[in-house]
């Protein structure tokens, strides 16, 4: 058992609906996870499975007027679901930490990187400007920047991707949160730019003991730095565990697609495993059943539970649904179909 | 950034020539000359001929070219074929009241535009969006004239709270007296055309802004847990008024080089009336002073929106 401090985010039955024409529509729907200290938890999935929706919920960055969110996300017993904005602030920064994608967006412009990391240590700390300002050369030797003093008054347009994603970094780490969300944070980086930043934020998590929630749809990057995996589809999650059980015992047929569709370095002479059919629209999603169903057409509808569930099958191994048991790939797909 | 200015400066020179020569030869092609307006049915044909050899109006294109450019040099613009005074003279009054009238022009316009905008793009589609959005389209569509007049009619014959033409009352006296009366004169017009010229610096602003709230960068300072009200000023509006700073030095040679038509409406004795008037009265002299004037003022403007632009935004600064 673990000790309750141990516990950094619960989330609980978090339901978060967008309005599209008029109606809501669930893009997380009851979406269980935790995150403990000293853990990195990996969300995968496809394009549009609720990913980003679940990071945008907790760090409460959405369009207030068109979303929904309901259920807890409870931060040291504090829920978040509905703050009051002005005590949001104090937290968003200085407890919880956020990396985003596009490093060269995710950075105004038209102010002075050192300047765009100090603003997050002058609202959550009584620095004076002198101790920010050494924060902040602190914090670019800590993220690996070759040039601290240099780099302070430049401008975003004037480093590399690599070296951007650096500074969005160390904007998230100023204020040492416990939380920290990186939603793909190596996706629009190159490939040897992308594992030095994993190996940053993997020693940026040893360090200060946070917590890490890795949104990614890279399964390399979940096998290289997760310590537990959340695969979700259609705004659900449909397996949970560790990431050697996922690698080495996927239950769930979307995670066994999914591995199944990794390149392989060792054998290039296979066609890629393509998952049948598309992940389905927010609107069009089906409400009822198995959402993963109409992509495994091959399966017989009585294989599914009529409303799959969360089962453990073994401890700390969950699997949505009770198709697993039957599932097989498609033979006639291995015919070169 | 100084290089960046020299540079632009420097541009300008070729530019400035090229202008000069194109008014020159349109000059040129204009019927008639100096002494058009002179002749009379008792004039000696062999007279007019030595005083146009005197005038140097048979040298060879180029030489008499020079000649203009090196009266220029000296601030001769020529005299007037039909008020017979130094083109340079004519020009010093009107640009003096263009100038003040530009000048109150312009703060209100961005004094009301700026405000507008803002409302207009915090508030995207709310009720104050549309407030501002019907304004604006009456400002926009309503023509010019139609404004003025319905202002003269309403402020200066109706309420009579203004006057409507002049620059100046002939009652006036004394520094303070003139002064006061001056500034009198140009709020009404100063007033309307700022009005109409709203249109574009609300929407630029407005589009800015609503562009820019959903920028990523606007969603990382709110993940620092920056407050609100300081996204807004610090990021979103910030960058929204680059697209109004670009735009700045042209508006303001815009209404420098005269509004004519609101001068015209004012009897409002500036650049803009001089030059329907000359046009009216086919006062070539005065026409080509005052278009290379204007053609120089634009050069200006574009220098000075690089200048405001090289100031704001880094990336222009720093090549």
């Amino acid at each position: 058992m673990e000790k309750q401090s141990d516990l950094l985010l619960d989330i609980q039955h978090l339901h978060t609906a967008y309005r599209l024409n008029g109606k809501f529509y669930d893009a997380a729907d009851d979406v269980n996870i935790t995150l403990k200290r000293d853990e990195i938890l990996s969300v995968v999935g496809e394009s549009g499975c609720g990913k980003s929706t679940i990071a945008a919920s907790i760090i409460g960055l959405y369009d207030h007027k068109n979303t929904k969110v309901t259920g807890d996300i409870l931060y040291n017993e504090l829920n978040l679901v509905g703050l009051n904005e002005s005590l949001f602030d104090k937290i968003r920064g200085n407890k919880i930490g956020m990396i985003f994608q596009d490093p060269l967006a995710s950075l105004n412009p038209l102010m002075r990187v050192g300047d765009q990391v100090a603003e997050t240590l002058y609202y959550h700390t009584d620095m004076n400007e002198k101790e920010r300002h050494e924060r902040v050369i602190e914090l670019f030797n800590q993220v690996g920047m070759p040039k601290p003093e240099e780099t302070y008054s430049m401008y975003p347009f004037e480093l590399s991707g690599g070296l951007r994603q650096r500074i969005v970094i160390a904007m998230a780490i100023a204020c040492k949160p416990e939380v920290i969300i990186a939603d793909e944070p190596t996706t629009a980086l190159d490939v040897t730019i992308q594992a030095q930043i994993l190996d940053l934020l993997e020693d940026i998590q040893k360090q200060s003991h946070s917590g890490i929630i890795l949104i990614t749809h890279d399964l390399g990057v979940v096998a290289e730095t997760a310590d537990e995996v959340a695969v979700m589809y259609a705004g659900q999650v449909v397996e949970k565990a560790d990431v050697k059980t996922i690698f080495n015992n996927p239950l769930h047929p979307y995670t066994r697609s999914l591995l199944n569709s990794m390149p392989q370095s060792d054998d290039t002479d296979e066609d890629l495993h393509v998952i049948h059919g598309t992940v389905p629209s927010l609107v069009n999603m089906p409400r009822e059943g198995d959402r993963f169903a109409d992509r495994i057409p091959w399966i017989p509808a009585s294989a599914h539970e009529k409303e799959p569930v969360m089962h453990e099958v073994e401890p700390g191994h969950w699997v949505r649904c009770t198709c697993w048991k039957t599932f097989h790939f498609d033979d006639s797909e291995a015919s070169g179909e | 950034m100084w290089k960046t200015v020299l540079r632009r400066v420097l541009i300008m020179i070729p530019q400035v020539i090229i202008l000069s020569i194109l008014i020159f030869f349109l000059a040129k092609m204009m019927p008639g000359d100096p002494f058009s307006g002179q002749i009379n049915p008792n004039t000696d044909p062999k007279q007019l001929e030595a005083l146009k050899r005197a005038a140097g109006l048979y040298d060879p294109i180029p030489v008499q070219y020079g000649r203009w450019v090196g009266n220029l040099f000296k601030g001769d613009l020529g005299t007037s074929y039909i008020q017979h005074v130094p083109v340079t003279s004519l020009i010093a009054d009107r640009a003096v009241n263009t100038f003040w009238l530009a000048l109150l022009t312009t703060t209100i316009s961005y004094g009301i535009s700026i405000p507008l905008g803002i409302t207009a793009g915090r508030h995207q589609d709310e009720w104050q969006d549309q407030a501002v959005q019907i304004f604006n389209y009456v400002t926009f569509a309503v023509p010019p004239f139609v404004f003025y007049i319905l202002g003269i009619w309403l402020f200066g014959f109706t309420l009579g709270w203004f006057p409507i033409s002049g620059s100046v009352s002939p009652n006036a006296s004394g520094f303070w007296g003139t002064l006061g009366s001056q500034i009198y004169h140009i709020i009404l017009p100063a007033c309307l055309v700022a009005l109409i010229t709203t249109t574009s610096i609300v929407q630029y602003l407005r589009t800015g802004i609503v562009d820019n709230k959903v920028e990523d960068y606007v969603r990382t300072a709110h993940s620092k847990g920056v407050p609100e009200n300081v996204v807004f000023r610090k990021h979103i509006l910030r960058n929204s008024l680059l697209p109004i700073a670009s735009s700045f030095g042209t508006t303001i040679t815009g209404l420098l080089s005269g509004s004519m038509i609101v001068e015209s409406v004012f009897s409002y004795p500036g650049m803009g009336k001089l030059f329907l008037d000359s046009i009216g009265q086919r006062d070539y002299t005065t026409l080509t002073a005052l278009i290379l004037i204007f053609g120089i003022l634009t050069l200006l403007g574009n220098l000075l929106s690089d200048i405001i632009m090289s100031i704001v935004d880094p990336r222009i600064r720093i090549k």
